[in-house]
């Protein structure tokens, strides 16, 4: 299996579906002449010209808007934000329409469009470049919310989600775009909905995803070292959500640590819990533990923005409570 | 009164010319126009708009009346705007897209749009063709090209720009036009979508309904444009400023702009002047802002479109009393009979609560509705 960068796995995901698909197009600010902000676009221009590689005015509730319409019609528009940070201008786009329209038009009018960027935090770029909207989306019925941690994961839930005929929110942390892994040739499909165990292992759960997973592996390994087995649970797909892969796990394991990078209070973690609780209250032996960012605003200064984001020590400091 | 001279380089907005008529308010053409700007229309479809014209004003006083008596939740009308309405919908073709707001459901009835329908979705009942999902006249009729309604103002606009780029991009002959009252063109989207539009020469055509009021706001607190067809020129097209209660003037100011879309010259904006006579909607009071403006709303009543529209069409011989008496018999009967149709629709079942959310179910909705009607339920009602 060839190995590529997670950009490389997103370019290679959109390029075969606009092969595949002439309706498939790509639109957003700089994703043409610029190769896109994070370089995730490389070459597309080039390759499928103009009208189907798409440089718009800068103004997210434009392309976002412009983007619903153009689903509308018929098209499968792929629109990208240069991150998710700038969703909040297009926000009333993506919430009271596309996720909206195929609901109030009693299915009239369908929007299988992706809404695709970078998210979360990176190095030192402060409150308003850092920040994590998935509960946002995830609050909202009509939308897919999906958030690979791997460039296997992000090629197949990609073309899965540019197929798919509901919005799909595909949210990439910006970090993840350098890394690298093995991703399959071709047509390579992941179920929007379908979790993943990236680390099998029996003395507790970690439910994570997107660049948490990452954290989740590395703690495994200083867990490891002290003969503590994790079980490491990335659903991919935030919403709909894979819960029973989770509740297999922890009805295993008996113990749950949930990892995210978005601040806790109202989070998609505090959605996990309440519903392990709910189905797997008899299985827990210990509170479910959540390491999420500290409650403020991500801050510029580095020694800052470090403790406020969740790191390796705090996991591994949460597993074992749930082991005392 | 000017105090500090400009340099060189300036540029001043000039003030707005009069609007563009052809029918002045008895119903003559008016002697200075130029005849080629006058649309030839055969004689079935003048009746066949007038008719329109009847079907709602017989529909607004009607459903007003039944929200009054507290038989209808809600109601929006366009009294004195149909003829802004009936006249993009005559001046395009079937396939053109029609992204509304909410008062030209005039463009849905010239589109097929049933006085059924229309009434089942007022209602919200088993028979709505949206389910009972959206508000009392949130229409959607995809078979008219008439896209679902959207409560947030404006943010139709960008979509219609995205419609019109997808048809260029599909090589359809489609012109996309999308309505809005003059408040709309204070949000974002308004410019935004004006922008995108201008970049990409869109064939599309935004028509502005300047009303003079959004719910309680007059045009002076709106904008300090000489006239929202300005607003036009700074995204690099045409504006044009149309008598909004004169079909003819309507038609040939839409078909222009619907020629210029299809030869590829791009974007539209029409301000068609007119004037909001009722109330924004059945919640709303204007006697409260409107007070001592009698005058105003008397004026706009002297240029009432249905009127100068019937006299044009009288003078021309092809209106008759008879034939006016024979379509307000039978719309009346029609809207009796649709009125009388829906106390016999139920409400709409339980389980399209979860249809239409996704393309298709998913399994937690589908688990979702099972549990929710194994649970204890709130009676509905005062009872």
């Amino acid at each position: 299996m060839p190995k590529m960068s997670f950009r490389e796995a997103l370019n290679q995901a959109m390029s075969e579906e606009m092969q595949r698909d002439p309706n498939v197009l790509l639109m957003g600010e700089e994703v043409g002449y610029y190769n896109g902000a994070y370089k995730v676009s490389q070459g597309m221009l080039a390759r499928f010209g103009e009208k189907r590689v798409i440089d718009t005015p800068i103004a997210e509730c434009g392309f976002v808007g412009i983007g619903v319409g153009a689903a509308m019609v018929g098209l499968r528009p792929i629109v990208e934000l240069m991150t998710f940070n700038f969703s909040l201008v297009a926000i009333d786009q993506i919430i009271n329409s596309a996720a909206k329209i195929h609901q109030m038009s009693a299915g009239q009018f369908k929007v299988p469009m992706v809404i695709r960027g970078a998210g979360g935090a990176a190095h030192q770029l402060g409150a308003q470049h850092s920040n994590s909207f998935e509960a946002v989306y995830c609050n909202t019925p009509g939308l897919k919310v999906v958030m690979p941690s791997t460039p296997a994961d992000a090629k197949g839930l990609l073309k899965t989600s540019i197929r798919d005929d509901d919005p799909v929110v595909f949210i990439e942390a910006e970090l993840l775009y350098g890394e690298t892994g093995e991703v399959p040739e071709g047509e390579y499909l992941i179920p929007l909905g379908k979790g993943d165990i990236k680390r099998p292992g029996k003395d507790c759960t970690i439910v994570a995803y997107s660049k948490m997973v990452g954290l989740a592996l590395q703690a495994a390994k200083e867990l490891e070292k002290e003969g503590i087995d994790v079980e490491i649970v990335d659903p991919r797909t935030l919403r709909p959500l894979d819960e029973d892969l989770i509740f297999s796990s922890v009805r295993k394991t008996n113990r749950l640590v949930i990892l995210q990078e978005a601040t806790p209070h109202s989070s998609f973690g505090g959605e996990i819990a309440y519903r392990v609780q709910k189905h797997c209250f008899d299985d827990l032996d210990a509170p479910i533990e959540r390491v999420a960012s500290e409650d403020v605003p991500v801050p510029y200064a580095l020694n800052l923005e470090a403790i406020v984001l969740p790191d390796v020590a705090r996991v591994v400091a949460a597993v074992k409570r749930t082991l005392e | 009164m000017t105090q500090v001279a400009l340099p060189p380089g300036a540029i001043v907005a000039d003030k707005a010319p009069p609007p563009f008529s052809i029918l002045d308010y008895e119903g003559n053409l008016r002697p200075d126009i130029d005849p080629s700007l006058v649309p030839e229309i055969p004689d079935a479809d003048c009746l066949r708009l007038y008719r329109e014209f009847i079907k709602l004003r017989l529909i607004d006083d009607r459903y007003l009346k039944l929200q009054r008596q507290g038989r209808l939740g809600f109601y929006m009308q366009s009294t004195g705007e149909e003829a802004t309405q009936l006249g993009v919908a005559y001046a395009l073709k079937q396939s053109d897209w029609i992204y509304p707001s909410y008062r030209e459901p005039g463009i849905a009835f010239f589109r097929g749009y049933s006085i059924h329908d229309f009434t089942n979705q007022l209602f919200g009942n088993a028979e709505d063709p949206i389910k009972g999902r959206q508000m009392p006249v949130h229409h959607s009729f995809r078979a008219g090209n008439f896209v679902s309604i959207s409560s947030p103002v404006g943010t139709q606009i960008p979509q219609a720009v995205g419609t019109a780029r997808a048809a260029q991009i599909l090589k359809h002959d489609t012109v996309v036009s999308v309505f809005f009252g003059e408040g709309t063109t204070s949000p974002g989207d308004f410019h935004v979508g004006l922008n995108f539009a201008g970049v990409w020469k869109a064939p599309v055509i935004f028509v502005c309904r300047n009303n003079g009021w959004a719910i309680s706001t007059p045009l002076a607190l709106q904008t300090a444009s000489p006239s929202i067809a300005h607003k036009a020129l700074g995204y690099g097209f045409p504006g044009l400023l149309v008598d909004g209660n004169d079909i003819l003037a309507m038609i040939s100011a839409t078909r222009i702009a619907a020629a210029r879309a299809r030869a590829g010259e791009g974007p539209t904006l029409i301000e068609a002047l007119t004037y909001r006579r009722a109330a924004h909607s059945s919640s709303d009071d204007p006697s409260v802002y409107r007070k001592g403006k009698d005058d105003e709303v008397r004026e706009w009543e002297r240029r009432d479109p249905v009127a100068r529209f019937s006299r044009y069409l009288e003078r021309k011989g092809i209106l008759t009393p008879a034939i006016d008496a024979q379509y307000r018999e039978e719309l009346t009967e029609e809207i009796s009979a649709a009125l009388k149709h829906v106390e016999t629709v139920g409400v709409p079942p339980l389980i399209s609560l979860i249809e239409d959310v996704y393309a298709q179910p998913t399994a937690q909705l589908r688990e979702q509705l099972a549990e929710l009607l194994t649970m204890p339920r709130q009676k509905l009602g005062h009872g």
